[in-house]
């Protein structure tokens, strides 16, 4: 048995009340399911000891704008001891939050903070949740797709001359 | 030309103080190094012995705004960077000059995006603008020339009872 079925298989074990939606593109697999069972699941993965997914690499998001749940987050996780990268996908649906992953992996602090900077995403009981790159009293979120390119004029002051 | 020439004879030269003092300010402009990005790399072969900024008397590169005339600004400079240039900038005694070098600084260049300052003369009087992406170290030395050459036409009262810098002090 194959790394991929082993992990289907403990999934749908542990969390049988779960619905997991497995998909696989050029060898990667990616996980989608329920943004309530997060936490859990993040737990188990890394906590498993075949599993082992001690590394979150990334956490990110798509604005899909049309479609009805607009917001996903995406985790990037790697396994050291099984050199396999497993992408989990959760959509949001209509409130634009989700629980937070950093008490499971701490390098997924600043990852969250990012996304939250980037498309307003809330992460609920994240320790921290300040914006990331753009500055605090900025009111918009860049990343969504209805934010224009060159942002709005005179939505981040200047010095002045 | 008769005590000018009697001086001249014991050893003397005469001049204007206006003269003495923009010659003095010329040839020893001590620059202030905004590097923020790439720009920042090619101001660095400025200062090696291959370019050498030494032979204008700039060779003082001063990682403190209280000891400099002259602002390099070199690299991209983001809407939350411009505070802190402009404090810096505010820092440094007067006279003062600022060079902004490369395409981001002078236009925001190839960043067209709402987190880049399209020009840091929206929030900073700028002297002088150097082009390129980056610009080579020859067109920075050149940069610092023209800016001597502007320094030298510089008088002691030009900086004086000036409202602009009376304000600043306040």
């Amino acid at each position: 048995m194959d790394f991929k079925d082993k992990l289907k298989e403990k999934l749908h074990q542990k969390f049988p009340s779960v619905e997991f939606v497995f998909e696989e593109f050029r060898g990667e697999l990616t996980i989608k399911f329920d943004k309530n069972a997060i936490v859990e699941v993040a737990e188990f993965l890394k906590t498993d000891e075949e599993l082992s997914f001690k590394l979150c690499e990334d956490v990110t998001g798509i604005d899909w704008q049309k479609k009805r749940d607009r917001f996903t987050v995406i985790y990037q996780l790697f396994s050291l001891t099984n050199k396999f990268r497993l992408r989990m996908k959760c959509d949001l649906g209509d409130e634009w939050s989700i629980d937070t992953v950093s008490s499971v992996w701490r390098s997924s602090n600043w990852a969250e903070r990012e996304t939250y900077d980037m498309y307003g995403i809330i992460f609920n009981n994240h320790p921290d949740l300040r914006r990331m790159y753009m500055p605090e009293e900025f009111e918009y979120y860049p990343l969504r797709k209805d934010f224009p390119l060159m942002g709005v004029p005179g939505s981040i002051p200047l010095p002045k001359k | 030309m008769g005590l000018e020439a009697k001086l001249m004879n014991d050893g003397f030269l005469t001049t204007t103080i206006d003269a003495v003092i923009a010659w003095a300010r010329k040839n020893s402009v001590w620059p202030m190094p905004m590097g923020i990005s790439c720009c920042a790399i090619e101001m660095m072969a400025v200062g090696d012995p291959k370019y050498d900024i030494a032979r204008f008397g700039s060779e003082v590169m001063r990682f403190t705004p209280r000891q400099s005339d002259l602002m390099i600004v070199a690299g991209t400079v983001t809407f939350k960077m411009a505070k802190v240039v402009r404090k810096i900038y505010d820092q440094m005694p007067e006279p003062k000059w600022v060079i902004a070098m490369g395409a981001c600084t002078s236009t925001g260049g190839m960043y067209r995006s709402y987190s880049v300052v399209q020009g840091i003369d929206q929030f900073l009087p700028v002297d002088l603008y150097v082009a390129g992406c980056p610009p080579r170290p020859d067109n920075l030395l050149n940069a610092l020339i023209q800016i001597q050459d502007k320094i030298g036409k510089t008088r002691a009262r030009d900086f004086q009872n000036n409202p602009k810098i009376e304000k600043a002090a306040d």
